[in-house]
């Protein structure tokens, strides 16, 4: 159910412009990974890559590997549409479907990936998936209401539940709580210590706070300036980033004095 | 007395009157003037095209049907005048409802593959195409459909009848000149095609980029990615697309007076001559011989007309204003 990823030398392009440079790291299976740096730094950029999400912008392209157990995903016979079942996300605003009841949400991908499902079936898979993302107790009166009445923190954690419902190997997270009241932050906080038991999941925060709060493993980005393209700076065990980072940049930045 | 006892600003008077900002003043007031007249005008040509089409027709909706049955030519002997304008009526909607139901998909299709499908600089191009399909006068699509469409589908049309003749709308004896109902519906579907097209491709174009990365993300492919996000996205803005379509279908005189032989009878035969007549084409026909009680006569069934268009237009708006309250997830 969860399976490592290993970057290879990553450059990542908008066009002509070159938005990451050169990243190589192993992201564990089963694990909490954290990306954070400041504005800019391409690291939402880099989490798109990971699922190939990043070429459905026009122009944008990907240079190196992202293996998934050694399988490379940007393969020449890889299809980026079976990469993105395999490979789920979350993104930073809440983006239920609004014309779609809360149980139609959390079935919509799998019933893109096999037409097919019995209602038992769906029932179930509908459950535990909303139970997976700590959202039964809140929605299991009203599945068939449209979920764009569910209130932010709820929405996404709708979002959580119908990316994990086609059963992926890794979950990415682009700054799942920044659209989010603390409560709910806590609520999806809380949801990623459950998750991380059956998933490898990736996250990209802004805030510091988080990062070390629920991640196992936190990567530094930084960018040098305007212009120019971000770069991993240091990737180690969270602890060992916000005690003792081995870069000048890292500790700067994870003691508030920039970004 | 009340005084308003805002903070006294000695200088900030003198300054403002200085500034670009008064004679800015001077000119918005013309121009709110300008603009509330042109406004008032368009209300009080639709009420003076309303108040003319109601006098005019009035004589002739209140004439006995012996009276009508002399003025006017191609009358039918001892009928209420609904009975005289029902089949125009009905002959209006059948062709402007084939068009819609031909125009519709290809439309969608179309915008589509412009919105969603087509590389940028192809797209562009083709959005211009179809933009000035509505720049090609009637009168030449009149022509086109005469000349060249009738021909090619005359086969077609025999075809479907031959096959498909137990289907209401194939059944009857082909015309061998195609100029029939189906022949004008089709012309009317590639005139209507660059509105709903163009309404089409600016509403799915605004589907939101998080729903269609959502789908995305979940493993959709592009068709996947269409049906799931921007389909349900664009629905009503289509729905309103094709009621503006339907509109200009409703009022389309000379492509189907030059093309359709008329007849005036509720028959759904589309493949046979002389069964319909839409409302304009008629007007258009038989205008020119027309006097006294035979005007006005006319006059009513563009009453009827205007009275048609104008509840598919407010439908129209109606649709879209509802697709406003329904802003979506955020």
């Amino acid at each position: 159910m969860a399976q490592r990823i290993d970057v290879k030398d990553v450059n990542i392009y908008y066009g002509d412009f070159r938005a990451v440079e050169g990243v190589t790291m192993t992201v564990d299976p089963k694990s909490v990974t954290a990306f954070i740096g400041p504005s800019g730094c391409g690291k939402s950029t880099f989490l798109r890559t990971l699922n190939r999400m990043h070429e459905v912008i026009p122009g944008a392209y990907v240079e190196g590997k992202v293996e998934l157990e050694g399988v490379d995903l940007y393969g020449d016979d890889v299809d980026p549409v079976a990469v993105r079942r395999n490979i789920g996300m979350v993104f930073q605003r809440p983006n239920p479907f609004p014309t779609m009841s809360i149980k139609d949400n959390v079935l919509a991908g799998v019933k893109l990936n096999n037409r097919k499902i019995s209602r038992s079936d769906a029932d179930y898979l509908v459950e535990s998936s909303l139970r997976g993302a700590n959202l039964w107790n809140e929605v299991k009166d009203r599945l068939d209401r449209p979920g764009s009445g569910l209130s932010g923190g709820q929405q996404q954690r709708l979002c959580i539940a119908r990316a994990i419902a086609v059963k992926p190997q890794v979950v990415l997270m682009d700054e799942p709580c920044s659209a989010l009241d603390p409560i709910s932050t806590l609520a999806i906080e809380d949801l990623i210590q459950e998750l991380k038991k059956d998933y490898t999941i990736v996250i990209v925060t802004h805030n510091m706070q988080q990062a070390a709060r629920v991640s196992d493993r936190t990567a530094f980005f930084n960018i040098a300036g305007t212009g120019k393209p971000g770069k991993l700076i240091e990737m180690n065990d969270t602890a060992t980033i916000f005690s003792s980072p081995a870069e000048k940049a890292t500790e700067d930045y994870v003691s508030g004095r920039f970004g | 007395m009340t005084t308003t006892d805002s903070p006294p600003a000695p200088v900030a008077p003198v300054r403002r009157r200085r500034s670009s900002g008064d004679t800015e003043r001077g000119f918005s007031r013309t121009f709110r003037w300008i603009a509330t007249g042109a406004g008032a005008l368009i209300l009080a040509t639709l009420a003076a095209v309303a108040l003319f089409l109601i006098v005019r027709a009035w004589p002739a909706m209140t004439a006995s049907s012996e009276a009508l049955a002399e003025a006017v030519p191609r009358y039918p002997d001892d009928t209420s005048f609904i009975a005289y304008v029902g089949p125009l009526i009905f002959g209006t909607l059948l062709a402007a409802v084939l068009a819609l139901l031909i125009a519709t998909p290809v439309a969608m299709g179309v915008a589509l593959f412009i919105s969603h499908y087509a590389p940028r600089r192809l797209a562009q191009a083709l959005g211009y195409l179809v933009d000035l399909l509505a720049a090609i006068p009637s009168v030449v699509y009149g022509l086109w459909g005469f000349t060249v469409l009738a021909p090619v589908l005359a086969p077609l049309w025999t075809w479907l009848n031959n096959w498909f003749g137990w289907f209401p709308l194939f059944a009857g004896d082909v015309s061998p000149t195609a100029r029939t109902m189906a022949t004008v519906a089709v012309v009317l579907a590639v005139m209507i095609l660059p509105i709903i097209t163009a309404v089409s491709r600016e509403v799915f174009l605004q589907t939101p980029k998080l729903h269609e990365e959502a789908a995305l993300a979940l493993g959709a492919t592009r068709w996947e990615m269409v049906r799931t996000a921007v389909l349900p996205f664009g629905q009503s803005g289509v729905i309103s697309a094709a009621m503006l379509g339907l509109g200009r279908a409703l009022g389309e005189t000379m492509a189907v007076l030059m093309i359709l032989s008329p007849g005036f009878l509720y028959s759904f035969k589309i493949l046979q001559a002389a069964q319909q007549q839409t409302i304009a084409a008629y007007i258009a026909l038989d205008f020119p011989e027309a006097s006294g009680l035979a005007v006005n006569a006319l006059i009513a069934t563009g009453l009827a007309l205007f009275v048609i268009t104008l509840a598919v237009n407010m439908a129209a708006r109606a649709i879209v204003a509802r697709r406003k309250e329904f802003s979506g997830a955020n």
